[in-house]
């Protein structure tokens, strides 16, 4: 069976999407494609959680709709994806290679292991509490958290798969361990060391595309994307407010 | 001081690329970025400027010199901003607030939320004014190409 056109644009707008791309970029890409493949007109319309697609071609308009219900930050597949697409522009792949490289893609896992992440979690908060002008004596607690917040939201996410509670869980362990740390005087200032490993967990990625697709005109997208921001910002908050509260 | 907040800046931009996936050719320019939006929003904020006009100054140039890498090495631009752009989002302003609100000082809570607010707006605004300006050099870019074709 000869691969269809509208499979691989869709795929590639499935995979963006799903990677956390802006909505812009989706539809741009999901129409270059079309073009470069020869339709004679495409038409697209994505919101964060859907995307709907329609050709127009020698055969009747074909229109097809696909739901979008996970939604990760994988940058790296959003690279290969734009590069796959630049092929196309340039003529440099076939219908079935891109849908070939395209799935290759898609089942492709991330390219640093849990671990590696949650390492990184725990040095970036390491550094924002410097950067906050805390001290070095609480480096070590801020890592700590840090590092056990990612965990926490990443089982979390797995054991029960609504965003906004994982986030509000992990601030929670962040808030209680920097606690225990300041109380049994490992640690000096529990302020700073909550900001430095809260910010792992902050929503910096929706927050740039929110205001990007705004600016692109893509009101709907735009506004549904800074209220996501603004939930898992106030899930953040709560957390850490319900340790506050018994301090 | 600033060696220091140079260093931890440029570490935190790349851990955040780790944690966001980017692959490993990119993560030194994600620091960079990150260590350069840092520089100017310390170096103004320490030298008595308000947050809110170096949050804005801050995130214009993680998005100035995202434009340039996505350029320079064909790459969408969010690789290199988001991870840049984090630094400056006002986490303390926004715990402060919080921590006042669970005091029940409403009154400074409340202006401390303001503030936050001030300065996520600001952010946005350095990235809208970035873009205007990437915009205005690809128009500035498009006009040979049709003169010259004006003149075949």
């Amino acid at each position: 069976m000869k691969t269809d056109m509208m499979e691989v644009c869709l795929l590639a707008g499935k995979i963006m999407l799903q990677s956390g791309a802006e909505t812009y970029r989706v539809e741009d890409t999901m129409m270059r494609i079309a073009s470069s493949f020869g339709a004679k007109e495409s038409h697209s319309y994505v919101t964060p959680t859907g995307i709907m697609f329609s050709i127009e071609c020698e055969q009747p308009t074909k229109t097809k709709l696909i739901r979008i219900t996970d939604r990760t930050t994988d940058l790296h597949k959003i690279t290969l994806v734009n590069s796959v697409s630049r092929q196309i522009s340039n003529k440099e792949l076939t219908l079935e290679e891109a849908y070939q490289s395209l799935k290759n893609i898609e089942s492709s896992t991330p390219s640093y292991p849990i671990i590696i992440q949650v390492l990184a979690a725990a040095i970036a908060s390491g550094c924002f509490l410097i950067m906050f002008k805390g001290t070095w004596d609480d480096f070590f607690p801020a890592f700590v958290a840090g590092g056990t917040g990612l965990i926490t939201f990443i089982y979390a996410q797995r054991i029960v798969p609504i965003k906004f509670f994982s986030e509000f869980v992990a601030s929670l362990i962040i808030a209680i361990l920097s606690w225990i740390f300041v109380y049994t005087g490992w640690g000096y200032e529990l302020d700073k060391i909550i900001i430095g490993s809260v910010m792992p967990l902050v929503p910096g990625l929706v927050l740039t595309n929110a205001v990007r697709d705004l600016m692109a005109g893509h009101l709907v997208s735009g506004l549904s994307k800074g209220a996501e921001a603004l939930l898992t910002a106030f899930a953040i908050g709560s957390g850490v407010a319900v340790v506050l509260t018994f301090i | 001081m600033v060696v220091e907040q140079l260093i931890t800046s440029f570490i935190a931009s790349a851990a955040f690329g780790i944690i966001f996936n980017t692959k490993k050719a990119s993560l030194i320019k994600c620091g960079i970025v990150g260590m350069a939006g840092w520089f100017v929003y310390f170096t103004m904020t320490s030298n008595g400027i308000d947050p809110v006009p170096a949050s804005l100054a801050g995130s214009f140039v993680v998005a100035l010199i995202s434009q340039f890498f996505a350029r320079r090495y064909k790459a969408p631009i969010i690789i290199f901003n988001v991870a840049g752009i984090i630094p400056l989002v006002p986490g303390g302003l926004a715990y402060d607030a919080m921590r006042n609100f669970v005091e029940s000082n409403y009154t400074i809570g409340l202006g401390l939320a303001a503030k936050a607010g001030l300065i996520s707006g600001a952010i946005a605004l350095g990235l809208v004014f970035s873009e205007v300006i990437n915009q205005l050099i690809r128009k500035a870019k498009l006009p040979p190409k049709v003169y010259s074709k004006s003149r075949l």
